[in-house]
């Protein structure tokens, strides 16, 4: 298994945790940094957030299962979140997701196979001025159509470290 | 069109967003003077009680009434938060704030904290908003530097902290109490209340939970004073301006600064700039997916809290989505029940059991499978969860589906009879 997080990483969150009267304020801010580093948040990941926080893994299980933008399973180096809300919906956003599966050739939850993007529905963006919308890591696209969507997927796709 | 003053908006640029010195040239932390060197901490709460300022993030509770119940001469550890979680479909106002003028939030929330005398604020914001975090933490940075947060606060002896508390994605957290938990590092199921949290909230201490847009309008206030705040209402009993984030069936689905009373029908037509495509206008969400659906019967009225719940619905965040003559009620509503269903957090029953069974009947009359005692337990299912949950995310789904049996029972009923969806093809 590759590196969870840096050492360097390591130390900077338990000095913090130590300087800090409620060190699991920080609970999240470390399961995200595992996930940016690692790509998800595996086990150990749950493990070593403990260590870090002084506290138990089922403590850390407890808010890494809770969010949505936390995966516990492996994901493509690019996630794509769909928003699935009214706003997105009233302008044809199930078009736009039936199009990404059909390009991408997977149904939702599923990974494509050369490992580069997942595909998960989402609950609103807060991009309702701009829908439809989608998100892929932290970038917000709105007003998608077709074009545009093989446009984005051809940029991050681009963008991903072979 | 009239035009609106701009007090949220008026360093909005596209594209943009205004930093220190630019929110220095338009007034920028004038506000925070006056309230540190000629206010006492009882004063600026009054101020706020004076110019009836109501929460922007749904609810509509008095600012300087929940202020006032906060045990501000208590010694010791005491919080404000800053409720940046918008989650709510159809709402994205608060992001466009965030995105324009940072400092607002930032200036408002340290009045605030002065008047509350609590000496560590927290801005929580979703995950979805990074840019929103970054600029804010630009701006803190700014702020500090120039003497206007931290140590000694411009001589006044008062001192505060602020922090950016970045989230990870569910709806939930914009409840206060499940905002709190997860705040602590906790599973973020709602708390039970009382106690509230201006007696016992963040680490069990007294704190205030006010939204982004609230917040932000405080230095106002307090520049202009509650009566001229007051006054730039057009109804009667409103207060100030809103921010009006339109989506849907609209020509232009961009977000307005308007004022508080300001009629449906102007928001549509002249800022919205008509139903698209020439259809017709048939219902909207006057303020979020939580509030009960308008028709057309209901365009006079006037964007404030008490005249839309006369109508039976809510101002809510006043981000208007509108549907237009094509739209299937039923369809929309099942869109609507289905995301909170999803993003329920399982504490209660009438939550956790309940929104699925919805989903499972809306489905089952979508599809045109229902019968007539479907629409009965429909019926059933909407009195039963309504006020029944262990908060108000419940409550709050049943919004649209009571007003859709109220408003569209001939919608539902004509699936029923003709064993599918009406408006299909």
């Amino acid at each position: 298994m590759a590196e969870l997080l840096p050492q360097q990483q390591v130390e900077h969150f338990k000095a913090k945790a130590a300087a800090i009267a409620h060190p699991m304020e920080l609970v999240v801010d470390v399961l995200r940094a595992i996930q940016d580093h690692h790509g998800w948040v595996p086990d150990e990941g749950v493990e070593l957030a403990a260590k870090i926080l002084g506290t138990s893994p089922l403590k850390v299980e407890e808010i890494a299962t809770f969010y949505d933008k936390i995966y516990r399973q492996p994901v493509g180096k690019r996630v794509i979140h769909v928003c699935d809300s009214i706003c997105c919906w009233t302008r044809e956003a199930e078009q736009i997701y039936a199009y990404l599966q059909q390009k991408l050739g997977i149904a939702p939850g599923e990974t494509t196979a050369d490992g580069v993007f997942t595909l998960l529905p989402s609950c609103c963006l807060g991009a309702c001025g701009k829908a439809p919308a989608l998100m892929i890591g932290l970038n917000t696209y709105g007003h998608l159509t077709r074009e545009k969507v093989d446009e984005i997927l051809a940029k991050e796709r681009s963008t991903v470290k072979t | 069109m009239t035009q609106t003053p701009q007090l949220l908006f008026k360093n909005r640029r596209p594209g943009e967003t205004a930093f220190l010195q630019e929110y220095l040239k338009t007034g920028g932390y004038q506000g925070l003077k006056k309230a540190l060197k000629t206010l006492t901490p009882a004063e600026v709460v009054d101020a706020v009680k004076a110019s009836g300022l109501r929460g922007r993030g749904g609810a509509g509770f008095s600012t300087g009434m929940k202020w006032s119940f906060f045990p501000a001469d208590q010694p010791g550890e005491k919080y404000l938060v800053c409720n940046g979680d918008e989650m709510e479909p159809g709402t994205y106002k608060d992001r466009e704030l965030l995105m324009a003028d940072p400092h607002q939030l930032v200036e408002g929330m340290i009045i605030a904290a002065y008047a509350l005398q609590a000496p560590v604020g927290y801005i929580f914001i979703r995950y979805a908003y990074e840019q929103c975090s970054k600029n804010l933490e630009r701006a803190i940075a700014e702020a500090k530097q120039a003497g206007f947060l931290g140590q000694d606060i411009l001589g006044s002896n008062y001192s505060l902290e602020l922090h950016v508390h970045r989230s990870a994605g569910r709806y939930i957290l914009g409840e206060e109490t499940a905002l709190l938990n997860g705040l602590e590092g906790r599973r973020p199921n709602p708390r039970s209340k009382p106690p509230f949290p201006a007696q016992r909230g963040l680490f069990g201490k007294p704190t205030t939970v006010n939204n982004v847009e609230t917040l932000a309008n405080v230095s106002h206030i307090i520049t202009g004073g509650p009566e001229w705040y007051a006054n730039l209402a057009r109804s009667p009993k409103g207060a100030g301006t809103k921010l009006f984030g339109l989506s849907g069936h609209l020509e232009r689905t961009e977000c307005f600064e308007l004022p508080v009373g300001i009629p449906l029908r102007e928001v549509i037509e002249e800022y919205g700039g008509g139903v698209r495509g020439g259809r017709r206008f048939k219902a909207c969400l006057p303020g979020g997916a939580s509030t009960p659906y308008l028709t057309g019967a209901h365009l006079d009225v006037a964007m404030d809290f008490d005249p839309l719940a006369e109508v039976k619905s809510r101002l809510g965040t006043a981000c208007v989505t509108v549907f237009d003559e094509t739209t299937c009620m039923v369809a929309a509503t099942l869109n609507l029940n289905r995301f909170f269903a999803r993003e329920s957090c399982g504490w209660c029953t009438p939550c956790r059991d309940g929104l699925p069974l919805v989903n499972w009947l809306l489905e089952k009359i979508e599809r045109g499978e229902g019968t007539l005692e479907d629409i009965e337990m429909l019926k059933d299912q909407q009195r039963n969860i309504s006020g029944r949950a262990f908060c108000a995310l419940a409550e709050g789904a049943m919004g649209p589906v009571g007003s859709l049996l109220r408003l569209f029972m001939d919608e539902i009923e004509d699936h029923v009879r003709k064993g599918r969806c009406p408006l299909r093809s």
